[in-house]
Parts: C-alpha cells; structure tokens; sequence
C-alpha cells in the first residue's frame, strides 16, 4: 500500500546490515544515507528526515548497539521505534458527546477528497458506531459538489442537510446545527468547500463557521501524495482553527505518504483515519505502530485480523473448518472458502497486509489474473448441478463438457477448477493428520 | 551564459523598449500587451511559490561570503523542499560543485545563477522543441483528459474547453466518468455556462461507451476538438487502467489520427507524480502534463523531475479558480515567475 516502496528499500537495507558480522560506524553511516533518501523520496518533510536521522545516530550510538550481538536488530528496533514516534504515538479515536450532537468539521485544499470522505465518516459512524447521522452540504463553490453528496447520502441513506447554493455556507452551518439538535443527531458532519490555505477569505469563512457551531472535531484532509509543502498547508489551517487531528486520503494508491507523516510530527495533530479506497466502506481508523511495522516490511496482521472479524461470520468459519477436520470438503465449501476470502478486500490488499518477504514483488497482472480464476472458479462451479458439487467424483468427460459450456469455459479450466479442489482436500487431510498428531502445520502463504 | 541575463533581457528590457517605440504596429503591440498579461498572470499566480523558493535563495546567498560544503547543503534543501525530487537535486547539486571547481566560482550569486541556469537547461536537454497548442490538423482533434482523484480534470476541461472557444474553435465534451457522484453533473454545469454540447452516460455505465457516444455526437455536430473526462484513477489499480486502455482503443476505432491526452498532475503532489506519470505512460500515449493548482504555496518542483525522469512535457499550467486562470506552460515565464526577485535584484 502507501508505504510499499519505502518498505522495499528499508528491506534491503536491513538485509545489508544483517550481512555484516558487526555494525562499524560506516556502515552505520552509509545505511542511514539509504534511510535519508528513502525517506525524502517518500514526501516527508526535509527537516523531519534531518530530525530523524540525528536521532537514531544518537540513540544507536547510546545504547552499546556496536557490541550488541545482534546489532542489526538493534539497529531495526530503534528505526522502527522512531518511526512511531514519528506517526504520532497513540491511537486517537473521535470522542462522542453523550446528550448532544457531536459535530465534525470537514476542511482541507481542493481535491482532497473531503466530500467523499464526510460519505465514508457518516458511513461508518451509521453502520459501526450505531449513530444517527446528519450530513451538511456547506461547499456552494465547486459545481456539483452538493449534487456529489446528496448522491452519496442516499446511497447510504443518511439524511442531508441541502440548501442548494444560494445560501451561505455559514448560514448552512447554523440551520444544520439546530436540526441536528432539534432532531436529536448523535452526529452532525460538516462538508466544506476546498481552499488554498492562503486564500484568506474563505479561510475567515471557516473561522466563522467554527464559532457560529462551535464543532468538537475539525479534521484536516490530506492527500496521501502531497509533497512537501503540506506541512505548510497544515500549519496554516491548524493557526487559523485549531484543528484536532487529520485524515490521509488515497492511501491505496502507491504514494509513500511520508509528507502526511511529517504533519503529524510538526504540529502534533495525531491522524485519526485513513482512506484505503473509492468504496463507501473504505476508511480505516489510523494506527501508528501498525504503519511503523508495514513501513519495515514486518506486515500488518492486525489490520488483518480486524477485517477477518468485521467480513467473515464466526458460524460460517467453524463449519467449514469442522466440515474439513472431517475430511468432508466438498466444492461448496471451496466455494464459501472464495468468497470470504473476497469479502476481505481485494487480494492485492491483502497480500500487502501479509507478512510474507517478497509479496511487494507480485506483480499486479499476476494479482489480477489470480483474482481473475478465482471468479472463474466461482462461475464454473455455479454451472454445475447441487449434486455435482457435492460429489465432484461423478464429473466424467460428458459432465464437464456441459458445465464447461454452461461456463462460456474449457474443458481445461473446469479441470483446473477440480485439480484445485483435490489439492485442497489433500492439504485439509494432511492437516487433520497433524492435528491428531498434536503438530500444526507451518503457514505457508495461502 | 547566463538564463538569468537572457531572463532579464527578455522580461524587463522588453517594457523599456515598448516605452520608447511608439510607432510599432498595432498587432505587435497586442501582442505584447497580451505577453505581459500572462506574465503578469505568472509572477501573481507564483508569488506565495517564490517567497519561499527566491527569497530563500536570495537569503541564502547574502548569508554567506563564499559557497562552501554547508552552503551546498542549504541549497539542496530549498530544492528538496520545492519537491524538485531527491535525484533531480542530487544531479543538479553534485553538477554545480563540479562547475564550481571547475570556473573557480565561489560567489553565491554566481552559483544561484549557475542553478537557475542548470534548471533551464535540464529541462530543454530532455525534448525537442516544445508545441504547447493543440494542432488542429485533423477534424475532429480528440482530447482525452486522465489523472488521479481529485488533481482537477474537470475544472481543466472547462478551462481547456474555455481556451479554445475563445480561439474561434468549437468544443464539446464527453462526461465518460460514471464512477464518481456528481461527477456528470459538475461537467454539466461548465458546459451550459460554457454553452457547449456535452454527452453523458448513465451512472456506472461503461465509460468507454460513453467515450464512443460522445466521439460520435461530436463528429455529428461539426466539433474541433472534443474533450474527453475520465474518472480519476489511482495508477495502482489495474482494473481501471485497463479501463482507461479499452476507452482508448474505442475512440481509436472512431478517429484514425493520433489523439492528444493530457495528464492531469495536482501542482502540490510530491515524488509520487513521478509514479503517476511513469504508470500512465506505460499504458497509454500521454502527450502533455497539465499542472492545477499552482496559485498555492507550492513550488511545483515536480514539473522539473517529470521532464527529468520521463520527457513528458508540461503544456498547460492552472493558475487560480477562474476559467481564465490557465496559461500555456512557457518555461521562461515559470522560472521567472519563481526567481524574478533574484533577477531584480541585480
């Protein structure tokens, strides 16, 4: 994901100092140039990267880290230790008002992403968090921009205050403030218009807004692939309102995101969440250490875990895992297998989130065109008959003939749909035998 | 030598030579007036840019008697943080230490114009000679307009569409992003101020059907030039540049002569716009880069490392919220526009 590429090259760098039998001050040197460049070609702010590195010198020199050992592990521990450090050190969820409205303030440059964002907020606050939610279209300037979210809200079905563009987006802030009230909203989001942090203006007008609504939250959007200057663009919305945390858009796409770090390390604004991809369900709370670890290549099984929990049903699991353990597997079950697996997200995603050295370097034409046979297996094995599924021994020549017509496939993919299923069942028998035996079988990719 | 002088020369000599022909013709001088016009529209557009990047420089030279090894450092500073990219600073860097050997420059200023000089240079050395304008040889010229989310297409389309209105051509449009909310209507609501045709697609149709109604349409209607919106698209996502692969092979079916594409690139984006480019080239022909938003504090550096690392020229340049505030990319008037205080200053 955005860390991708700083993790290829933090990889390679360990793995050079991991070569040598002893860290000597050059090496150490040379490995932090790497990091140096690293970081600045991931976008994060030049005086940040400056900080950084003088840290870690001085804290590796501190801690003996020369007669450790193992001090490459040193080395690895106090990076990744300072990259938290650098993300900001704790979670920070949103704080919720018990007997009146909390309301959330949306505000940022042009282009964000922070209409879609107030969609994915209210989203998440209606079907998570269980809250009643009102959205406020208050960006008049951008043609079409309240047309983009009255779109949205009743795709969510959330209700939305809009009162088309004539009026001010004061005034939008004010009224929508006393519905959430009179109406009893646990949640009033606001939608700002996007501007130039130096446009004073319209930076005056969200001054106004903040202290006609005097909102609990005013979050910042940025851009996952902001460049330099976005510390200064935060800088600057934070002196003018006092903002309370930010929320890194795009982060699905293969920016570094290094600048948006460095926000949270100038002006101490911890980022609260993180947009993962143009879907309404795509945002993530923001975590830290789980970054630190994604940026050092050591995975984000937490993140995993967290989306195993949310997309796959406890029940369902435990069928088809007691379904194997009798060694009773049959396509069905394969199938129901596919498709959890694709609730999670798209296997690129997951993969990403995947602790396994390499799996930066799939391709993503070999990600598609393993997404692609696993819809293949899916459309195969929706063409045969209840029966055929559950005892794929009957599939003779004339059977698969039928199915694979039925498929619009060959003969050949329905074969490789059955070859697929029989390696399977030989890994749930090998498993079960393991099991018995008290051995757990290493976990080898999936 | 010397972009600097050839800077000066061209910039403010020319308003002293206006003051003292009064006999020139009336065209040239409508020339001129519109000349200095756009400059003006640069050095505006770019003075929150050049305070942080001239005024830097130009600090930075009067802090220091001769260059030496911190100097160089400061300076690779200022470019790293203009988002001029970590190798193109480096190259530039390690270039004018060498020069600075080499001629025995230890002024700063000397140096600062040596940069500036450098800078030019990098960006001519990587392409022939630059045509910003769309040639309109065939009829109709297509344009298709591609980017990441939220760098500006649309705004660029009304804008783009805007430009050549005004040169007498006729535009129409093409909504073909049916991903996005609102996104039809926004484009929508320029067309009817532009009072321009426009073909939209129904919500989540397919894109490149959209793309072939609307090639159609404009063909029937006599267009010039026909702009082509598309959805933004990370460049990671395979299924949606394959998207944008297939929309192309459709409007190539339809036009046998090369289509200009521009790539839409938010001026404020850092390295990552490297990747966009490099990512968007590999599946299709950009012909030019469209930088928005740069009436911010942004330096834009990323112009400089696209043209270094890739060759793409930068043809047009968004310089504020109004349809009239988008110029074509002249290199003489951005480096001016971001260096004119040290070019002043002299």
């Amino acid at each position: 994901m955005a860390f991708e590429a700083l993790t290829e090259k933090f990889s390679k760098i360990i793995k050079k100092v991991k070569g040598q039998a002893r860290l000597t001050e050059k090496n150490m040197d040379e490995m932090l140039k790497e990091v140096r460049i690293a970081l600045l070609e991931a976008d994060v702010n030049y005086k940040v990267v400056k900080e950084f590195i003088e840290n870690v010198k001085t804290k590796a020199i501190g801690t003996d880290v020369y007669t450790k050992l193992n001090p490459s592990e040193m080395v690895v521990k106090i990076v990744k230790d300072e990259l938290v450090d650098l993300l900001g050190s704790d979670k920070s969820e949103l704080l919720f008002n018990k007997n009146k409205p909390t309301i959330i303030m949306l505000v940022g440059l042009q282009g964000s992403g922070k209409t879609t964002t107030a969609a994915k907020l209210a989203y998440l606050m209606k079907n998570k968090l269980k809250k009643k939610v009102l959205l406020a279209a208050c960006d008049v300037y951008r043609p079409a921009a309240i047309d983009q979210l009255q779109q949205l809200a009743d795709q969510i079905k959330v209700d939305l205050v809009n009162l088309g563009t004539n009026e001010n987006p004061v005034n939008i802030a004010i009224k929508a403030k006393e519905k959430a009230y009179n109406d009893h909203y646990d949640v009033l989001i606001l939608d700002t218009a996007g501007r130039l942090q130096i446009d004073e203006p319209l930076m005056d007008e969200l001054k106004n807004i903040k202290h006609k609504v005097n909102p609990e939250e005013i979050l910042l959007l940025t851009d996952a692939m902001a460049g330099q200057n976005s510390v200064e663009v935060a800088k600057t919305f934070n002196e003018w309102l006092g903002l309370s945390g930010v929320i890194m858009s795009k982060m699905d796409g293969d920016a570094r995101g290094g600048a948006a770090l460095s926000i949270a390390h100038v002006t101490g604004i911890p980022i609260k969440y993180i947009g993962v991809g143009e879907k309404i369900d795509k945002l993530e709370i923001f975590h830290p250490d789980r970054m630190a670890d994604r940026i050092l290549g050591m995975g984000d099984i937490l993140t995993l875990v967290d989306k195993v929990q949310e997309n796959i049903s406890e029940e369902e699991a435990k069928k088809t895992v007691n379904k194997m353990m009798e060694g009773k597997f049959t396509l069905i079950d394969m199938m129901n297998q596919l498709k959890q697996v694709s609730k999670l997200g798209s296997l690129t995603s997951i993969l990403k989130l995947m602790p396994i050295p390499g799996a930066n370097k799939i391709s993503s034409e070999q990600i598609s065109s393993a997404e692609q046979e696993m819809k293949n297996f899916e459309i195969i094995i929706n063409s045969m008959t209840p029966y055929e599924r559950e005892n794929p021994e009957c599939l003779k020549y004339s059977r698969k003939n039928r199915i694979a017509k039925g498929a619009g496939k060959t003969n050949a993919d329905v074969n490789r749909v059955l070859k697929k299923y029989e390696q399977t069942k030989e890994i749930m028998k090998q498993m079960k035998k393991m099991k018995k035996g008290g051995k757990f079988p290493p976990f080898n990719g999936f | 030598m010397g972009l600097f002088k050839f800077l000066k020369d061209k910039f403010f000599k020319k308003k002293e030579d206006t003051n003292l022909e009064e006999n020139i013709p009336q065209e040239v001088k409508e020339e001129q007036v519109k000349e200095e016009k756009s400059l003006e529209k640069y050095d505006q557009a770019l003075t929150k840019s050049r305070k942080n990047f001239s005024s830097k420089l130009d600090a930075l030279s009067k802090r220091y008697q001769t260059v030496n090894e911190e100097y160089f450092e400061e300076l690779e500073q200022i470019l790293i943080e203009a988002d001029c990219g970590v190798s193109f600073t480096l190259n530039i860097i390690e270039e004018l230490l060498e020069t600075s050997k080499e001629k025995n420059i230890t002024n700063p200023k000397d140096i600062n114009e040596e940069l500036v000089d450098k800078m030019f240079l990098n960006y001519l050395k990587e392409g022939k000679d630059i045509q910003n304008e769309i040639v309109f040889d065939s009829k109709p010229k297509v344009l298709l307009v591609i980017g990441v989310n939220g760098v500006g297409k649309t705004t660029s389309i009304a804008k783009i569409a805007h430009y050549y209105q005004k040169k007498g051509k006729k535009v129409s449009l093409v909504a073909a992003d049916t991903f996005r909310a609102g996104a039809k209507e926004q484009l929508t609501i320029w067309a009817n101020r532009l009072n321009i045709n426009i073909t939209k697609g129904n919500e989540n149709e397919d894109p490149a059907s959209v793309a072939y109604k609307g090639i159609k349409a404009g063909i029937e209607n006599n267009s010039d030039l026909i702009i082509v919106d598309t959805a933004g698209r990370l460049q990671n996502k395979q299924n949606l540049m394959d998207e944008l692969k297939k929309i192309t092979r459709v409007i190539k079916k339809e036009i046998n002569e090369p289509i200009e594409c521009f790539l839409i690139i938010d001026g404020t984006t850092g390295q990552n716009g490297v990747l966009q480019a490099k990512a968007f080239k590999e599946i299709i022909d950009i012909t030019g880069i469209v930088i928005t938003k740069m009436d911010g504090t942004s330096k834009g550096g990323i112009i400089l490392a696209i043209r270094e690392e890739l060759g793409i020229p930068v043809r047009f340049i968004g310089l504020g919220e109004k349809l009239d505030d988008f110029e074509e990319f002249d290199l003489d008037k951005y480096l001016y526009g971001l260096c004119s205080e040290l070019i002043k200053d002299e």
